[in-house]
């Protein structure tokens, strides 16, 4: 009998229905990977009493005829998001021993609809990252390794706790955050599927903000169909976040029909870098004749101003992060520094953010400062600004012409070693978000499929694109893409 | 545009980062990477190009202007690092 922390959402869904399984029997099954594996840093607060408590009152509301679409299914839950009385410090120091009073939206949303939280997952502290390596509680690794080598690598990030907990089958599937590339970029390291949704789509109320114009909520799952279940759970219009979109929530899973046929799939010449490796082209092209194969056309297209997309970022970004994390002071809530003999309140500020934060969270808070000071503000952010309403355009023009969804790497190359870019200038590790940042800045929906391996075995994705608000055309795509490229592989356990 | 140290220290000052004089240098060096990789953004033409306010083109929402929360100070303090008295409690501001 297959184990049941492997089965995808859909499966345990089914088997729950019929009656083959309690969710009782599905959590105790994850719980106990979970206790095993813990050298993989995934769950860094577990909570075996509430999902053993959630599951049982699952089980009851199923056998009662009530079983919604997540009813029963067991969860890991990202760090970032707040949950009721359970530990939420977004991975950071400065966040220590905080136990939120309120549920975020989300996950609200999601338990609303019978979902079991067996913990909450490792990050990079406060999202910022793309190697889950600034995390105050240390690396999460990732389930894979190159063949015939015991190097651990990074799970990607900043949701690498998630990514590495649904690709070893540790939960049946995850929550994470996309502010450039957080759910996209380790869903392709691991061999799983991630959606970010267009911006608006998931309530932000409750998960700790880091770029308040990008950041959205996604679902990190084992496949496409997945996805999109978790995916209807998560949406909706919720009064306590202004940008959240009034728009109804269609059943994305009902329209998984994996017809593609007429669909216009744009290939943006921009993303073809410079000393892409062989690979990740080969990958690539490889996805382009899938999707024509199941009778999509392919149209070359132009994004004229991709290559600027990064560098707007690292302004607007740290802009609003810098803005957003002057709450954290040692007044409110988390980790206050102890302070000398005459210190006064800005001395208890500037020691509390010091020890509080870690290096990359301060660099960029530093950076956001500078571009929002006094002479700087034009030059920096609204200039930043103003080549954002020109990334979004190039979008606009392409999908007025016609395009359905477009087709690109999703990262530009397979996991990297963990520690492999310690000594590298921050700018290096930024070029991680190459391919999916551009999405953020014009808050579309992208979403990463794994398609293929590299000449280690490890796992590769493509990402696909869509129009604003369509996630259920674009669900449809990918599942396309995923049953073309029919991807199976597993990592081998060595945890 | 360069960063020396002076104005590294500036900015960790506005953003109440306390910053050993010893790590500086460094932090000046990474600043100067940084915006250097954005001073790219000086070859776009932007000219006519509003700065983008809102990634999708909607009107936010409006409330009912009336109370719809508060009464719960237990809560508000509960997380709080030092609290008495029903209030945040921080080092003496004013003399």
């Amino acid at each position: 009998m297959t184990e049941l922390n492997t089965l995808t959402l859909a499966e345990a869904r089914d088997k729950l229905r019929s009656g083959d399984v309690t969710s009782v029997e599905l959590t105790e099954s994850c719980l106990k990977q979970v206790e095993g594996a813990d050298a993989l840093g995934a769950f860094v607060h577990k909570t075996p009493d509430l999902a053993l408590e959630q599951a049982r009152a699952a089980d009851a509301r199923i056998r009662a005829g009530d079983a919604p679409a997540m009813c029963g299914l067991p969860l890991g839950i990202k760090d970032l998001f707040c949950t009721k009385g359970v530990p939420s410090q977004a991975a950071s120091r400065i966040l220590q021993g905080f136990r939120p009073e309120y549920e975020s939206t989300v996950t609200q949303k999601l338990f609303d609809a019978g979902a079991v939280m067996l913990g909450k997952l490792n990050m990079d502290e406060f999202a910022m990252g793309s190697s889950n390596e600034t995390s105050c509680y240390g690396n999460a690794v990732n389930p894979w390794r190159r063949a015939g080598d015991s190097a651990q690598l990074t799970p990607g990030g900043s949701s690498g706790g998630s990514a590495a907990a649904v690709a070893a089958d540790l939960c049946l599937a995850a929550t994470g955050t996309d502010t450039g590339g957080s759910i996209r970029q380790p869903a392709a390291f691991t061999g799983i599927v991630g959606i970010k949704p267009t911006y608006g789509r998931c309530s932000r109320w409750g998960i700790v903000a880091f770029a308040s114009s990008l950041d959205q909520a996604g679902p990190m799952t084992k496949t496409v169909r997945d996805a999109a279940i978790m995916l209807g759970a998560m949406a909706g219009h919720d009064p306590k976040d202004s940008t959240s979109a009034d728009l109804p929530v269609p059943d994305f899973e009902a329209m998984l029909s994996g017809d593609i046929r007429g669909k216009v799939i744009g290939i943006p010449a921009e993303y073809r870098m410079d000393g892409m490796p062989a690979e990740i082209e080969k990958l690539w092209a490889d996805g382009t004749a899938m999707l024509k194969d199941a009778g999509a056309e392919i149209r070359d297209i132009t994004l004229p101003h991709t290559k600027y997309a990064l560098p707007a970022y690292y302004v607007i970004a740290p802009a609003e992060a810098s803005s957003n994390l002057a709450r954290y002071d040692g007044v409110r809530y988390g980790h206050r520094a102890s302070l000398g003999k005459g210190d006064g309140i800005t001395e208890m500020y500037e020691k509390t953010r010091a020890e509080g934060f870690g290096h990359e969270v301060q660099r960029r808070v530093m950076v956001g400062t500078y571009v929002l000071s006094a002479g700087f503000y034009d030059a920096y952010y609204n200039r930043a600004r103003r080549v954002r309403a020109l990334i979004k355009r190039d979008f606009d023009q392409v999908f007025a012409a016609g395009v359905d969804a477009i087709l690109t790497p999703a990262t530009p190359s397979a996991a990297f070693g963990l520690g492999e870019m310690a000594e590298a200038d921050p700018v290096q590790m930024y070029l991680n978000d190459v391919f999916t940042v551009t999405v953020n800045l014009a808050g579309l929906p992208g979403i990463s499929v794994p398609t293929g391996t590299d000449a280690s075995g490890l796992p590769l994705g493509l990402q696909l694109i869509g129009r604003p608000w369509e996630e259920a055309d674009l669900l449809n795509t990918a599942y396309a893409l995923e049953q073309a490229a029919g991807f199976v592989a597993k990592p081998q356990k060595w945890w | 545009m360069s960063i020396d140290l002076e104005k590294a220290a500036k900015v960790a000052k506005l953003a109440r980062i306390k910053v050993e004089p010893d790590a500086l240098p460094a932090l000046a060096q990474e600043f100067n990477n940084i915006l250097g990789f954005i001073e790219q953004l000086n070859e776009v033409d932007v000219e006519g190009i509003e700065p983008m306010t809102s990634v999708t083109p909607m009107r936010l929402k409006r409330r009912e202007d009336v109370v719809s929360d508060g009464d719960q100070q237990a809560k508000v303090l509960a997380n709080a690092p030092y609290a008495r008295e029903g209030f945040f409690a921080v080092p003496k501001v004013v003399e």
